[in-house]
């Protein structure tokens, strides 16, 4: 590789960031084309994909060595020092290099080779099913049709090629809709309610200015009200604040005035614009990152931060939906500005709260591919995969997956997948590993050959499920059926366990998930056994009944010993060790060396914060 | 009897009762001397019992004839009473506040109670200070029980037996008594088996402004440490603190007096503003409207979690300067009865496996709390509600339970009690049928007879049904050192205290229940294998027999 002057330094020191008494591993650090690594004397790896690397920071020298800041989009920040300058100086420039490719074709996923063959590859990417989906919710049904309008791309770019309207709606109704709409994003049906007949639409802000009509959206958005048998009204939800929707009319822009389309009942509910939440993280992220940080200033920075305040509008618009739905039997159109962001979130989330299917590993892969992916959420300008503009980069959907954690901790039986998953897929939204992600649209991913030349994510995932299965989870209870979590603000916490899943000594020792999930599978390893011996035993009586019949049957005592020995070394055998259920993805092992580290119960030996010599270093002074 | 004259109206008909999360009961509401009871008389629904000493303010409100109390209790609920009639409104209302506020501990549902079930063991004699000593005294000669306060003469707060070095004398224990804060001389709390250093706890040293000293207390405490050894000294307050106390007579330990110890000022808050943390915390918690940011900043204004923080650090650091500096240490701050009791707990906590069981964490609370001279009467008698403004509230207990919540939430598996053993502590010490947590010291409760005349909540507790609920299937003995995390992203409000009564946890429940299911299924199959494969084996060596006769 060109950009790698340096690949290998030896003598650097890897600093803990939250130790107060600056203890350090001494280790050496690799450079490769696709990772950085550093092996630590205890031979322990720390692997950091180059995508993964946010920024990268030299510090002014100290007396022992140059110290180098990197920071992930994982949230892993580490801090090295480097003996020499020039070393240091050369993994800088290289990394500079390295974490911001100008094309697409230099990504990992061009390179990710996980030893498949083209058909293989292939099923990995037929795996999840979009005209499956939309035929598992019901539809193309007597009220809403597949229209091929959008087949080669010509209504709307950003949109996929399958898209389900009304059926009273003509194409040129659509194509009428698709001119008055932001970049085309006209209202298409993201959720159908089979049950309540209700949908969930989604599309872009209007173009409607001061005062500007247009008949054929119009006549779009009431063919969308009357495909919902049921109840004659639907709403219509700007995710955005009002201020924002207002200002958006001065640029020729702006929201459907209920004056001019017949039954719709019109509703802000105040999400506010990537920016915002691009500051609000980095804002939570420097606070979290302070050494001593005392508790007034992690409470008071996490309130400045608004970060929580986001996190609850989101879900408290995606309760609105379930709501609609549910109470009034009526239909939602959904849109902010583009109707990529806030829309896709509010969607999503509206969707998972409805349908238990998406709160399975299959039905949450098959949510973000329909809501995120297809609907074109700008996943590689959100993520920053390539060298672009820094101000199109955006949590929003980590803040997606922030909100499904906040349900699993309210419904702690309601998904079938357990945190690991949620964090694996926020790890590869970023990594550019696999093509799921890259790409800003349907479009683009075609014309980029993702399908031929990379990987789809979900197969190595299933194939995985086992580390991502939520133990506790109750397929059967009906109930879950809608869920209705509770907004009042104390239930609403951080994430350490995101925002902080590299920093060991923050978490819990013991982790009872762990040891649920081993128990669980434990259980099903248990449960064979039994119909094995069972059936040995079985075997054993029959046959000694036959030999009963042809010979005289000898009595006798048994010995102890056989006995206590098997019982013995059967105990041995079902400790299952805690890494053994955790085996790692061929060729992916820098995403998941981590679970293992997540996973393992260490033992307390090191105190965590609390450092006596920081106590009497000040007595002696 | 007494109680007749403060029950004004003992029954109402048609008063509707309202809790959140639970449908409206209407029933018959009755007062006796010790309880509030409202029954719906229809089968399948349950009582409510309420404890009048449960009882931490109440308000009224009337709608034309329609009178309505609201019920603020200890352990933080709130329950409305709707009641038909203004005089029977106004009569149960002051009837309610003469019984929840009666003066005399000998009136309170204790001396009245009787037991449902059987005692198969008397806790009053569960937790024995001979019985505890006899765990040191095999692994060490160098302390000794004395007897020097029998009559509660010396020290009035300390309990008849205390342990002290085996070298110091009675009349030494005396003299340095009168130099120590309410005679607290220094006492063995803890004795660390794994590196021999002991935590002692004590009051503080009344030095005053003119720097008194007194040799018998240097004596006392340099025979706990070995020849050439350091020990450390944690003042649970900071040295302003402990500066300003000496123009009222107390003080700290001067270097140039024990220059054998090293002393380390810790800010532990006291009394009112730990009082005003807990009444804050509470109403954030209690108001559902709060939007996040307000939520947050009243979260925060509390500083409950920033006290929880320091409790925690000061454990850590004396867990520290045993385990790892293997240094022994001698714990106050001003009288010793408070912080030093919240620091010498859990850094036992951290240390102790034992601590950590049901009956450690038992015999943890009777020794650090009950017979240190913890004044549970004074502390407890009014909890997040109280309006009227008294001295000597605090939540001591409370936060030192929340403490151990923590280190519970960080080690899940290293302790055999669940989260609702400590939910029932917090309970008891405000209000309880039982003795255990009435008086304020030994000395009050030896003249009140508590041992004759009232049951002991370790009787009740330690029955093998009440356990069952307060133990944790996860539990697996650790032996080591559990070292907490204390940074602020480590550190949670605790749910099942705060929140219990404003969000619904059937969700929780349900979940933890399906947990324990896995855990006890489980052992069954194992068990079940265990008794297969005897089976076959029995059967395989049979063959063998046969085969082979």
């Amino acid at each position: 590789m060109e950009h790698i002057r340096t690949t290998k330094v030896e003598q650097v020191k890897l600093l803990d960031r939250f130790a107060t008494n600056n203890k350090s591993l001494t280790g050496t650090l690799y450079l490769t084309a696709t990772h950085l690594l550093f092996i630590d004397s205890l031979q322990k790896e720390t692997w950091i994909l180059h995508h993964h690397i946010a920024s990268v920071e030299k510090l002014a020298l100290t007396t022992s060595g140059c110290p180098l800041v990197i920071q992930c989009k994982n949230f892993r920040i580490v801090h090295f020092i480097v003996p020499r300058e020039r070393d240091c100086h050369d993994i800088y420039n290289s990394l500079l290099q390295l974490s911001k490719q100008a094309k697409y074709e230099d990504l990992y996923a061009f390179s990710y080779n996980p030893k498949q063959n083209d058909s293989e590859r292939l099923q990995g990417w037929q795996l999840i099913d979009l005209a499956e989906e939309y035929k598992r919710m019901g539809v193309p049904n007597s009220h809403w049709e597949l229209s091929d309008a959008n087949q080669e791309y010509k209504i709307c770019e950003t949109y996929p090629r399958e898209l389900y309207v009304p059926w009273t709606a003509k194409k040129t109704v659509i194509v009428g809709s698709s001119k008055f709409r932001s970049k085309g994003r006209f209202p298409v049906l993201s959720y159908y309610h089979q049950d309540k007949k209700a949908a969930i639409c989604r599309c872009s802000q209007p173009l409607s200015g001061f005062s500007a009509r247009c008949m054929e959206d119009e006549r779009l958005l009431e063919a969308i009200s009357k495909a919902n048998p049921v109840n004659c009204y639907m709403y219509v939800v700007d995710t955005r604040p009002k201020l924002n929707a207002m200002a958006n009319r001065a640029a020729g822009k702006g929201y459907e005035n209920e004056d001019n389309y017949s039954s719709i009942r019109f509703q802000f509910v105040g999400i506010e614009n990537i920016h915002v939440m691009r500051s609000s993280l980095q804002k939570l992220l420097e606070v979290n990152g302070t050494k001593g940080l005392s508790v007034n200033d992690f409470y008071s920075g996490l309130e400045s931060s608004g970060w929580l305040r986001h996190i609850k509008a989101v879900m408290d618009a995606a309760i609105f939906l379930a709501r609609a739905i549910m109470v009034e039997n009526a239909s939602v159109l959904v849109h902010c500005s583009d109707g990529w962001d806030r829309t896709s979130q509010v969607c999503s989330l509206g969707s998972l709260l409805l349908d238990s299917y998406y709160r399975t590993i299959r039905g949450f892969m098959v949510l973000i591919e329909k809501d995120w992916i297809s609907f074109g959420h700008k996943f590689s300008e959100r993520c920053g995969h390539l060298d672009g503009d820094p101000k199109e980069v955006s949590p929003v959907f980590t803040q997606f997956l922030e909100c499904v954690w906040h349900l699993t901790e309210q419904f702690p039986q309601a998904f079938e997948f357990n945190e690991a998953f949620l964090l694996q897929i926020h790890e590869h939204i970023h990594s550019c590993q696999f093509g799921n992600f890259l790409g800003n649209c349907q479009k683009e991913r075609e014309e980029l050959k993702l399908k031929e030349k990379t990987y789809s994510l979900w197969p190595f995932l299933l194939e995985d499920q086992k580390k991502y299965l939520n133990p506790l989870y109750s397929s059967k209870s009906h109930r879950f059926i809608v869920l209705e979590p509770n907004t009042v603000s104390f239930n609403f916490k951080f994430w350490r366990n995101m925002y902080h899943q590299f920093d060991q000594t923050l978490h819990p020792r013991q982790s009872v998930f762990n040891i649920i999930m081993n128990m669980n599978e434990q259980n099903k390893q248990l449960e064979k056994d039994i119909k094995d011996l069972e059936s040995k035993i079985k075997q054993r009586k029959n046959k000694q009944t036959d030999d009963i019949l042809t010979k005289e049957l000898l009595h006798s005592v048994h010995p102890e010993s056989p006995t206590l020995k098997t019982s013995l070394r059967f105990k041995e055998q079902t400790r299952l060790p805690v890494n053994d259920s955790l085996r790692t993805i061929e060729g992916s092992s820098p995403a998941d060396n981590r679970y293992s580290e997540y996973a393992e119960e260490f033992s307390k030996s090191e105190p965590a914060v609390v450092s006596l010599e920081y106590g009497v270093a000040r007595m002696t002074c | 009897m007494e109680f007749a004259e403060l029950i004004k109206t003992p029954r109402v008909d048609n008063v509707v009762l309202h809790r959140p999360f639970y449908p409206a009961v209407e029933g018959t509401l009755c007062l006796t001397g010790h309880h509030l009871i409202l029954s719906s008389r229809q089968d399948n629904t349950e009582e409510l019992w309420l404890l009048h000493s449960n009882i931490d303010a109440i308000d009224k409100r009337f709608v034309g004839s329609l009178g309505t109390i609201i019920i603020k209790c200890k352990d933080f609920r709130i329950i409305q009473l709707d009641i038909p009639g203004m005089e029977e409104c106004l009569n149960i209302a002051s009837s309610i506040e003469a019984l929840s506020t009666l003066d005399s501990i000998t009136l309170m549902y204790p001396f009245f109670y009787r037991p449902m079930f059987e005692v198969i063991e008397d806790g009053w004699h569960s937790f024995l200070p001979e019985q505890e000593f006899k765990l040191y005294s095999s692994a060490t000669s160098q302390w000794r029980l004395s007897y020097v306060n029998k009559e509660f003469a010396v020290c009035p707060t300390y309990p008849p037996i205390v342990i002290v070095p085996e070298s110091i004398d009675d009349e030494t224990l005396r003299k340095v008594a009168t130099f120590r804060h309410g005679g607290r001389f220094p006492v063995l709390s803890y004795y660390h088996q794994k590196s021999k250093r002991v935590i002692m706890r004590s009051g503080q040293p009344l030095t005053g402004t003119n720097g008194r000293r007194c040799k018998e207390d240097e004596k006392l405490i340099n025979a706990t440490l070995r020849a050439g050894s350091r020990g450390y000294i944690i003042d649970t307050r900071s040295l302003n603190v402990a500066q300003q106390a000496r123009a009222k007579g107390g003080g700290f330990e001067q270097e140039a007096h024990y220059p054998q110890w090293r002393r380390i000022h810790k800010s532990i808050e006291r009394y009112h503003i730990l009082q005003e943390s807990l009444i804050k915390l509470v109403e954030a918690c209690n108001d559902q409207t709060h939007n996040m940011d307000r939520w947050l900043s009243k979260l925060e204004a509390s500083n409950w979690l920033t006290h929880i923080k320091e409790i925690l650090t000061a454990a850590c650091l004396v867990a520290q300067c045993i385990d790892r500096e293997e240094a022994s240490v001698l714990i106050h701050g001003t009288e010793g009865t408070d912080s030093t009791l919240q620091v010498t707990s859990l850094a036992q906590i951290i240390l102790e496996p034992r601590s950590r069981t049901i009956r450690g964490f038992e015999a943890l609370i009777e020794r650090e709390w009950l017979q240190a001279g913890h004044p549970f009467q004074q502390r407890c008698a009014q909890s997040a509600y109280c309006n009227t403004k008294q001295k000597w509230e605090a939540p001591v207990f409370l936060l030192f339970l929340d403490c151990v919540w923590q280190i519970l939430r960080q080690f899940p598996c290293s302790f055999e009690f669940n989260e609702n053993f400590l939910i029932m502590l917090f309970e008891h010490a405000y209000a309880s049928q039982f003795g255990t947590f009435l008086g304020n010291s030994e000395s009050e409760r030896c003249k009140l007879k508590l041992q004759q005349k009232t049951m002991s909540l370790w009787s009740w507790v330690n029955q093998p049904s009440k356990l069952s609920k307060y133990t944790n299937p996860l539990f697996e003995a650790n032996n080591l050192v559990i070292w907490p995390s204390v940074a602020p992203q480590s550190l949670l409000l605790w749910e099942g205290i705060f929140l219990r009564w404003n969000r619904s946890s059937k969700y929780l429940d349900e979940a933890y229940e399906e947990m324990v299911n896995i855990i006890e299924y489980n052992k069954e199959l194992q068990a079940k294998v265990n008794i297969l494969r005897r089976q076959l084996a029995e059967l395989e060596t049979e063959d063998e027999m046969q085969e082979s006769p």
